[in-house]
């Protein structure tokens, strides 16, 4: 792990090294970036330790422009020479390009103040509608506090311990336990020869658990960036009584149900949407949301906000060329208000950046990483207790291997997993084997009944790009077929 | 670059490692990606490093470094001891290997050209001719393209004495089309969906010829958008052969894990139908099904010399006459079903990863059934599906849901005219059985797939999958746009 000073250390050598080369006739521009991690997983499985990793990465990447063209070069080597040897490699690519007139100069500090102003600005006039009273803009961006030295310096002992906890629970109980528990830190530092310096460090905390009883299996994870957050032994004991509960699971007939999800399923199934909010997206019509800014799209109770300042909120203040990223809403009671933008993207759609710049060069261009969607107030068990009459209810843990089958309608499927259950009369009354679902995110953000709290919350397939996200029950959720377990 | 891998192995011991193995990679890539006419991506990247890999006191440690110096190698080498000796108090049975000869080889994968002396002059042309070519059809609103190549030179070492250098070239390529109007979205790729990838030199873009059949997928991605759907119903169906290698990715590859069968990855990628007591007793499909794991087809993208835990290169029967047989196995899972030796199919994605059980060549042998047009004749009415365009599997690997880019309708054994939006699903083992003609070996290609995801963290890894034309009786089609 690189701290911020040995960053800007390499970024301005890289830069000094690459001007070297740059002249009246022919200038440079380069930007540097580097990323560096060494999250480390303890990995659990039939109650043991069945994988133990600490791996440590440190990649510097430059991207060189010269003559309507660039460049971008990765290495890992750190040294005063390796940094040499890539910035040398990066002019002679940029040489044997050709020239794009739609990529931009690389952003200046000018432009960065001038995005910060009007972001501040419209925050500024937000605050002012919201709360009657302007607070004091910030002059530059802002840091975001996500490190804590006591969860980046947990040692291989330390998360065995905790593993060792989950595990001795389970045997309690006499189920397995599975899982990962993961720590560590990771930083993004980005510069260019405009005089930009950017530095972001985070520090991450893991844990997930499988409980498998008697062939049933639930699921749970908690993450953030303090482990003294993440209590495994809560998470454990909510665990072993949900894979208790899912035993002897029943066939349910496929059709369309009411569906309670949790905010676990939410986030992996809404997680498709949101690179339709991308500028580029919409420039290469490939946006579900095509031509429909502006329109009401989903229903009156969906809000969507794009705020990397979230307390619950995992990531960096700034976007993949440096630009601070702004909080953006984009659905307001189901209209579509804005889209997210790059330089390259505002420059074709003649508007702003938004900060939400993707590393460049990128096809796809933008993407709103921090999503929050507004919640409401009804708990799992209000939505459980809504339920009643000739009413059933399937409540899902997670979904599981979400697919996009068609892009124009957002038509998704997917399986449910770990944890599915029959609802009715206000109650859960059996666990029910697993379900194929085929259902279009158009209609389900137009089917939502009732919403819980915005929690942090984390997909199955992943926690790399987490979301704040709120419990869930829609109507005609779509079910279409069956499993065997 | 042995010289460090023993000085890893001397130290591991001296701190306790009852077993170490040691990778150094050094990895050079080149990915050009076009959107349009203009480079939407150019980025090459080299790196190197070393991954360490121990057991200590029964229990598994890894630990990586950029860094090459003696001090940055030891002081990785402790951290694995360390990490192991951490895993060893959560432990219920000390980890067992099984054993392996001590080899000493070298292996360098196939390739007629070093696509690393190929001007970027020439890998422009290629795709921007294709993307010209697309964009003059019109109706084409998005032409795409990709080239990739990858060289690793990786040294392994192990405290039982083998020594192995291998190279692997490995090239990719891939076009696409995309159609878009207000209400919807075709697209068409070729040669197949996220691109083909082989462990090639350039020979393998000039003779997958690119330019050559952009005019054919731009046609059929405008042609698409106005298409009639795919019917509904259960209805004997063709699968072309890239998307049976995905079908076999998924449905075979996948759940003949061994890791995944005894419940090791059940937290993240899930577990497998494929339980051990079913070995030699379920039958998997019809008689004419014989899937095998082969890591020695030369070319293919999961072809290797040796694994990544110094393991020969094997062909296993996965499934033999319809009958589930065996496993992709390791050494430390192999005696946990009473195997005598690994089956090697323990990689990782890079010196930073630890391995883990994947996929080498899973391949459905070729059948009896001549071309495709030979298939097509004899199904009488039916359909024929191809190209990947979505894909989900339960976690067990039971239930499964493809769609695909296009189909055409066979009537009265002729291809007719083509459909859209078609999906099909089933149960794994009720699929297989279904099969009841597979052409021959003329119509065989060896998939590659590059994105293979699996483990936490997450790793990402190539594997390659053989797959002729397959006809499927009576399949379940369309439910997805119920």
């Amino acid at each position: 792990m690189l701290n911020e000073s040995q960053c800007r250390k390499i970024v301005d050598a890289a830069i000094e090294h690459a001007l070297k080369h740059s002249s009246k006739k022919k200038p440079i521009e380069v930007e540097v970036s580097i990323t560096g991690s060494n999250l480390a997983t303890s990995r659990f499985a039939n109650n043991e330790m069945t994988q133990n990793q600490a791996p440590d990465a440190n990649v510097v990447a430059v991207r060189l422009l010269r003559d309507g063209r660039q460049a971008r070069l990765e290495t890992l080597d750190l040294s005063e020479s390796g940094i040499e040897r890539l910035v040398e490699s990066a002019l002679e690519a940029v040489r044997l390009l050709e020239a794009d007139e739609d990529i931009l100069p690389l952003v200046s500090l000018k432009e960065i103040a001038k995005a910060l102003n009007k972001a501040n600005a419209d925050k500024a006039e937000s605050d002012k509608r919201e709360s009657g009273k302007a607070k004091k803009a910030a002059a530059s961006i802002a840091a975001i506090a996500r490190y804590d030295p006591a969860t980046a310096e947990l040692t291989a002992l330390d998360r065995a311990k905790e593993v060792g906890k989950i595990i001795k629970q389970a045997e309690a109980e006499d189920v397995s336990a599975a899982g990962v528990y993961c720590s560590g830190a990771s930083y993004i530092a980005i510069g260019n020869s405009n005089g930009l310096f950017q530095f972001h460090q985070e520090s991450t905390a893991a844990c997930s658990i499988t409980i498998t009883a008697d062939g049933a299996t639930s699921w749970v994870l908690n993450h953030g960036p303090e482990a003294r957050a993440v209590k495994t032994e809560v998470m454990a004991e909510r665990a072993i009584a949900k894979a208790k509960q899912a035993r002897q699971p029943e066939d349910l007939p496929p059709g369309k149900y009411l569906a309670i999800l949790e905010p676990a399923a939410v986030i992996d199934l809404l997680s498709y949407l949101w690179w339709d909010f991308s500028a580029t997206s919409h420039i290469d019509k490939l946006s579900c949301l095509l031509d429909k800014v502006g329109e009401k799209v989903f229903g009156e109770n969906i809000t969507v906000i794009d705020d990397v300042t979230n307390k619950n909120q995992c990531g960096c203040p700034f976007d993949g060329e440096g630009v601070g990223r702004q909080t953006i809403k984009l659905v307001e009671n189901g209209v579509i208000k804005n889209l997210v933008h790059s330089r390259q993207s505002a420059k074709k759609m003649q508007t702003k950046t938004t900060g939400h710049s993707m590393t460049q060069p990128s096809a796809m261009g933008e993407m709103p990483l921090n999503i929050v969607l507004e919640g409401g107030i009804s708990s799992i068990e209000d939505m459980i207790q809504q339920v009643q009459g000739d009413q059933e209810a399937v409540l899902l843990t997670r979904v599981w291997y979400v697919r996009e089958v068609d892009p124009s309608t957002k038509l998704l499927t997917g399986m449910t997993r770990d944890g599915t259950f029959l609802v009715k009369n206000g109650a859960v009354v059996k666990p029910v084997k697993n379900l194929r679902f085929n259902v279009s995110l158009l209609q389900l953000l137009n089917n939502v009944i009732a919403l819980g709290p915005s929690v942090r919350a984390a997909g199955a397939e992943g926690i790399e790009i987490p979301a704040v996200v709120p419990a869930m029950m829609v109507k005609d959720f779509n079910f279409t077929e069956g499993t065997r377990f | 670059m042995f010289d460090l891998l023993e000085l890893a192995l001397d130290a591991a011991k001296q701190f306790g490692a009852t077993y170490a193995d040691v990778r150094l990679i050094e990895q050079e890539s080149e990915l050009i990606q076009t959107k349009n006419l203009a480079v939407s991506l150019f980025n090459r990247g080299d790196n190197i490093g070393l991954g360490i890999r121990v057991i200590a006191d029964g229990g598994w440690g890894f630990a990586s470094t950029q860094k090459l110096s003696k001090k940055a190698i030891l002081d990785c080498t402790r951290r694995a001891v360390e990490v192991a000796k951490a895993s060893g108090t959560v432990m219920k049975n000390p980890v067992l290997l099984a054993s392996e000869p001590a080899w000493n080889a070298t292996w360098v994968s196939p390739h007629l050209i070093d696509p690393f002396t190929v001007s970027v002059d020439d890998k422009l042309e290629v795709l921007i001719s294709a993307a010209k070519t697309m964009l003059a059809v019109k109706g084409v609103t998005l032409a795409q393209g990709m080239l990739h190549f990858i060289r690793d030179d990786k040294f392994f070492a192990n405290s039982e004495g083998t020594r192995l250098r291998q190279t692997s070239i490995r090239t990719g390529c891939m076009i696409e089309a995309n159609s878009s109007s207000s209400k919807d979205r075709q697209r068409r790729s070729y040669p197949c969906a996220f691109g083909q990838y082989e462990q090639a030199g350039y020979e393998m873009v000039q003779k997958w010829d690119l330019p050559g059949h952009a005019e054919q997928i731009a046609h059929e991605a405008v042609a698409l958008l106005t298409a009639p759907l795919c019917p509904q119903g259960e209805i004997d169906t063709i699968i072309g052969s890239s998307q049976l290698g995905l079908q076999i990715h998924e449905s075979m590859g996948h759940p003949s894990e061994l890791d995944r069968a005894l419940g090791q990855e059940i937290n993240f990628a899930g577990a497998s139908f494929l339980t051990p007591d079913q070995r030699g007793q379920l039958r998997y499909g019809s008689e004419i099904v014989n899937l095998v794991a082969d890591a020695t087809t030369p070319g293919a993208l999961g072809s290797f010399g040796f694994d990544d835990e110094g393991v020969a290169a094997q062909c296993t029967y996965l499934v033999r006459n319809g009958l589930f047989e065996g496993y992709l196995s390791s050494r430390d899972t192999a005696h946990l079903i009473g195997l005598d030796r690994s089956g090697g199919a323990m990689r990782a994605e890079s010196w930073n990863f630890a391995p883990i059980i994947r996929m080498t060549n899973i391949s459905l042998l070729p059948g009896a059934s001549g071309s495709l047009e030979d298939l097509i004749a004899d199904t009488g009415d039916g359909l024929y599906m191809e190209t990947n365009k979505s894909w989900s599997i339960d976690s067990m690997r039971y239930n499964f849901q493809f769609s695909t880019e296009i189909a055409w309708k066979i009537k009265d054994g002729k291809r007719g005219g083509i459909l859209k939006n078609p999906s099909y699903s089933g149960i794994t083992p009720v699929f297989w059985n279904t099969c009841d003609a597979i052409c021959d070996n003329s119509q065989n290609t060896y998939w590659g797939t590059p994105n293979c995801g699996k483990g936490q963290p997450m790793q990402t890894m190539w594997t390659g999958h053989g797959a002729s034309p397959a006809r499927f009786r009576k399949l379940t089609v369309g439910i997805a746009q119920s």
